[in-house]
């Protein structure tokens, strides 16, 4: 972890255009620079390298299709640990060209595979069909020698008329239509062919055991089987034409049974070199899809790389004159020899003439922020980062936070059984965290508390530590050296008798009687308060306390770590006008708070508690400047206090007009009130330039910075804007001091509820599972038990957890980082093929 | 055989946190009520009576926590056979992710 971020420098890298595209490969496999965009007014279309772009997106377009496709089939696509390299322009062709070849094949195969199954369904349909419509036929000829019934509303199969032999008795021309329809529809259609058709049709129809798929739709409905018997062209014709209105599948009806057996044993074997058919196509489809997928994750890189090193190459600008490619980077300082490798390996690769090489340049804008992480101290730079990325070279608030954040959590969450449950959970995210980072889970949730792991391994280590300051685990407290405190002395020394036991409910131990507080407890809360009914209140004193202490000993760091930053903009008058009024402001007024609070702690003992003060009135009385008639905390305290008030008030006017005045002294001509100006001010600006940086390490605090560190004459120095500011900034600072240290008074707030909540939670779970002291007590204390640990688990751990981590948080980002902390700046993105996304994995297809 | 799954991985692997905790936790809590803990006089079930009717004082309070931390040990043990079950339907559960894929 490093105290600031990295400096950088702006390069510009000459690539010959043979290998211009090796060296970038090599460029994005090491990922060592950010590439800016030399040509920002050209639009994406008219860019140099748009057509191989475009061939890029076409290869990936087949390729989305084929790992949908492999995906449809449930082949899994095994990948790779090394990912290969970008290829080479020539390959790229031969890659196209498989990838069309396949794309040509698999439609086609899904084509075919599609009308067999078409067919297949029409097959099966006619063979539904003609059996259910022999079933009506002969149903029919049963119930022939019941004489014909005349046609009423033709509903089912007790149907008149009919019959093949009938038709010859009534001497008209009979016709048949069959098929299938959908089942929703048939009694629409009954209604339609009878009002159209005026009786002179009679259907018959049933439903079809088998669901079949709609081939168009996809989707499995009922069908049912239908037999119309009519009379007469005319009406034929009608028939056919609601037929087809409502999307019947009609098939030819045979005249007799031996036709009808013919026709279905044809189907039969038709049916039968159907399916191996489809068969023998579905296995040729799986063949091919696993043969693509072996490849499929190394095409999906290649072309991933390639579409990047192109989308850079458009960024650079070509020089016309020298054939080369111009692009600039932001390259860290450290880096250079690395960058100066990896052209000489590019330039190797391409087999160029001419190397390429790099040039650095200065710059005027201000570099991006670089700070190099691990796997242990990126989680805590992200949570710093997520309120904002450090300015170019300032003071990063993230090493102290890997101690700071975890402890000011544990101070409010603060119990040993939860923390050691919590490190337990982490211990194992650490442990096997190789084997989760390449079983990539889809859930960012998890996602988000495996990214943490070492956050949260740490948060816990420190709460156990903190559970055991306030002896607290899982409500109960350890009684690991002995308590202090003895009862037994309270009945040798006569203070208690039987009947004092008797006659009241509650009872007082009384520490100035010998022998009953033995000396305080060695590490920790006494567990014998564990016991008492005041608990809270001696618990509330001393963790409110505890939390202001804690928060100005923090905001005090805060504004000590700003001295490094103006420092490092070489603004010495920053340190006199800024830091130390500010610092004085804090100290004075509350550092003196901790002061008296330490000083009671340790001047007043149980002898003299009753005639303990109370600080907040003395602080109070701090101000109001009225204390006569109070007795002091120690001699010489009034006048003590009345300097420190005085200090603190003169800060104020120092820090409010201090750093405007002397600007405008400086902007005047400073050193006295010399007139001349011309070589004046150009010696006073080469004097102010000298103890400026180069101008890359611009200081960007205030806006006015560039009045002083610009080369140029400084144009115009606007006095009340620069007081304004710097009024804001005052009142900002030293009402701010009252109200963050009020806010660190949540360390008590959640360190209170969290006990009492897991209070709460022993007294009415855990107790009712130990209320039985038979042994039928087991069967409720196991459930019981069960239903505890969960409790503890959502309530206390993850919602707890998490309300502690958000004001731990809070407390770093409001009350301690704007001490000194601007978090302006932009962060350093480099060009790298491991930091781009792929769009396949974002569709879960890889 | 039929098959003896009867929970997924999730919950298989959520009952063997649980018996884990459970038997360390329960073992723990009844070595202290073994102890005659007086953090814990709370959560014993004593009743007025005894303790103003005890013949020989504390003798009844004792006898109490121990019943309580007996309890407490079987308890344990029986989340030490719940665990057992829970590790025998994880391994089943693996076993049966092998085969499929």
């Amino acid at each position: 972890m490093v105290f600031r971020s990295e400096e950088m420098c702006l390069a510009q890298l000459f690539l010959q255009s043979g290998s211009e595209y090796d060296c970038i490969s090599e460029l994005g496999e090491l990922g060592l620079v950010e590439f800016r965009d030399l040509n920002p007014s050209v639009s994406s279309f008219q860019r140099r390298f748009v057509s191989e772009i475009k061939r890029c997106e076409e290869m990936e377009r087949i390729l989305g299709y084929l790992l949908r496709e492999i995906h449809k089939a449930n082949i899994a696509v095994p990948e790779e640990d090394e990912s290969p390299l970008a290829p080479p322009p020539r390959q790229v062709l031969e890659i196209m060209e498989q990838l069309q070849r396949l794309e040509m094949e698999l439609s086609e195969v899904a084509r075919n595979k599609e009308k067999l199954q078409r067919n297949l369904l029409e097959l099966t349909e006619y063979t539904h069909m003609l059996k259910i419509t022999r079933t009506f036929i002969h149903s029919r000829s049963r119930h022939e020698a019941l004489g014909p019934q005349y046609e009423e509303f033709p509903t089912m199969e007790t149907d008149s008329v009919t019959g093949c032999t009938g038709m010859q008795r009534l001497g008209a021309k009979l016709g048949f239509v069959s098929g299938l329809i959908q089942r929703v529809k048939v009694e629409a259609f009954e209604r339609m062919l009878w009002r159209v058709c005026k009786g002179y049709t009679i259907l018959s129809y049933a439903e079809v055991d088998e669901n079949l798929a709609d081939l168009d739709t996809g989707e499995i409905s009922k069908s049912v089987v239908f037999l119309i018997s009519f009379w007469g062209d005319q009406i034929g014709q009608k028939v056919q034409k609601i037929c087809d209105c409502y999307h019947c599948h009609l098939y030819p009806h045979p005249e007799n049974d031996e036709e009808r057996a013919d026709v279905l044993d044809s189907l039969r074997t038709r049916i039968q070199d159907l399916n191996n058919v489809l068969h023998r196509t579905e296995d040729y489809l799986r063949q091919v899809l696993q043969k693509a997928s072996e490849s499929a994750f190394a095409w999906v890189v290649q072309v991933k790389k390639m579409k990047a090193i192109y989308h850079i190459l458009n960024l650079c600008s070509f020089d016309v004159t020298n054939k080369c490619l111009i692009a600039e980077v932001w390259c860290p300082v450290s880096d250079l020899a690395n960058l100066r490798g990896a052209l000489e390996e590019g330039s190797r690769k391409g087999d160029a003439t001419v190397p390429s090489f790099v040039n650095r340049i200065p710059c005027s804008d201000t570099p991006p922020t670089l700070l190099r992480t691990n796997k242990f101290t990126s989680g805590f730079q992200s949570i710093v980062e997520a309120y904002g990325v450090g300015d170019y070279r300032e003071v990063s608030p993230a090493p102290y936070t890997i101690i700071t954040f975890p402890f000011l959590f544990a101070v409010m969450f603060g119990d040993l059984g939860h923390g050691a449950v919590m490190s337990l959970f982490a211990l194992w995210m650490v442990l096997t965290e190789k084997r989760q980072k390449k079983t990539r889970s889809s859930n960012e949730i998890w996602a988000t508390f495996f990214n943490g792991r070492y956050i949260i391994l740490m948060m816990g280590l420190f709460s156990v530590y903190t559970g055991l300051i306030y002896n607290d685990c899982f409500s109960k407290s350890l009684n690991i050296f002995g308590s202090g405190w003895s009862i037994k002395a309270m009945f040798t020394n006569q203070q208690w008798t039987n009947k004092t036991l008797q006659a009241n409910a509650l009872l007082t131990l009384d520490p100035n009687i010998s022998g009953v507080f033995g000396g305080p407890y060695p590490f920790g809360i006494d567990p014998m308060w564990n016991l008492a009914v005041n608990r809270l209140s001696f618990l509330n004193s001393y963790k409110m306390k505890m939390s202001v202490v804690i928060g100005v000993i923090h905001m005090s760091f805060g504004v000590v770590l700003s001295v490094f930053n103006h420092l490092h903009s070489r603004q010495k008058c920053n340190i006199y006008l800024l830091f130390l009024p500010e610092l004085l402001f804090l100290l004075c007024l509350f550092g003196y708070l901790v002061f008296m609070i330490f000083y009671k702690w340790l001047a007043f003992g149980a002898r003299e508690s009753s005639d303990a003060p109370s600080i907040l009135i003395h602080f109070i009385n701090m101000f109001v400047m009225q204390g006569k008639d109070i007795t002091p905390l120690y001699p010489g305290q009034t006048g003590l206090q009345i300097f420190l008030v005085v200090v603190a008030m003169l800060s104020v006017p120092v820090l409010l007009v201090g750093k405007p005045l002397y600007l405008y002294w400086l902007f005047r001509g400073g050193k006295g009130l010399r007139r001349r100006r011309g070589y004046e001010r150009v010696r006073r600006v080469s004097e102010d330039d000298s103890s400026t940086a180069p101008p890359c390490e611009d200081d960007e605090e205030d806006g006015l910075d560039e009045v002083i560190g610009s080369q140029a004459l400084p144009k115009e120095f606007d006095f009340a804007d620069v007081l304004l500011h710097q009024a804001i900034h005052t009142i900002e600072f030293c009402l701010g001091c009252i109200s963050n240290t009020a806010s660190y008074l949540r360390l008590w707030a959640l360190s209170l509820a969290h006990a009492q909540l897991s209070e709460v939670l022993w007294a009415m779970v855990m107790r009712l599972g130990l209320s039985i002291s038979t042994r039928v007590g087991v069967v409720l204390l196991v459930p019981v038990f069960g239903l505890f640990a969960v409790l503890t688990v959502s309530i206390l751990l993850v919602m707890e957890g998490l309300s502690a981590f958000l004001h731990a948080l809070r407390l770093h980002w409001v009350e301690f980082q704007n001490k000194f902390y601007r978090g302006t700046g932009v962060k350093f993105v480099p060009f790298d093929f491991a930091l781009l996304p792929s769009v396949f994995e974002q569709d879960g297809l890889l | 055989m039929p098959s003896l799954l009867f929970c997924g991985p999730k919950l298989a692997a959520c009952g063997i946190v649980i018996s884990i905790w459970g038997v360390i936790m329960l073992a723990l809590l009844g070595i202290f009520f073994s102890a005659k803990s007086a953090v814990l006089i709370e959560d014993v079930p004593f009743t007025e009576e005894d303790i103003h009717n005890d013949k020989n004082p504390p003798q009844k309070i004792y006898s109490l926590y121990n019943q309580v931390g007996i309890n407490c040990f079987i308890a344990a043990g029986i989340y030490v056979v719940v665990g057992a079950v829970s590790l025998c339907q994880v391994r089943l559960n693996k076993r049966q992710e092998y085969m499929v894929t």
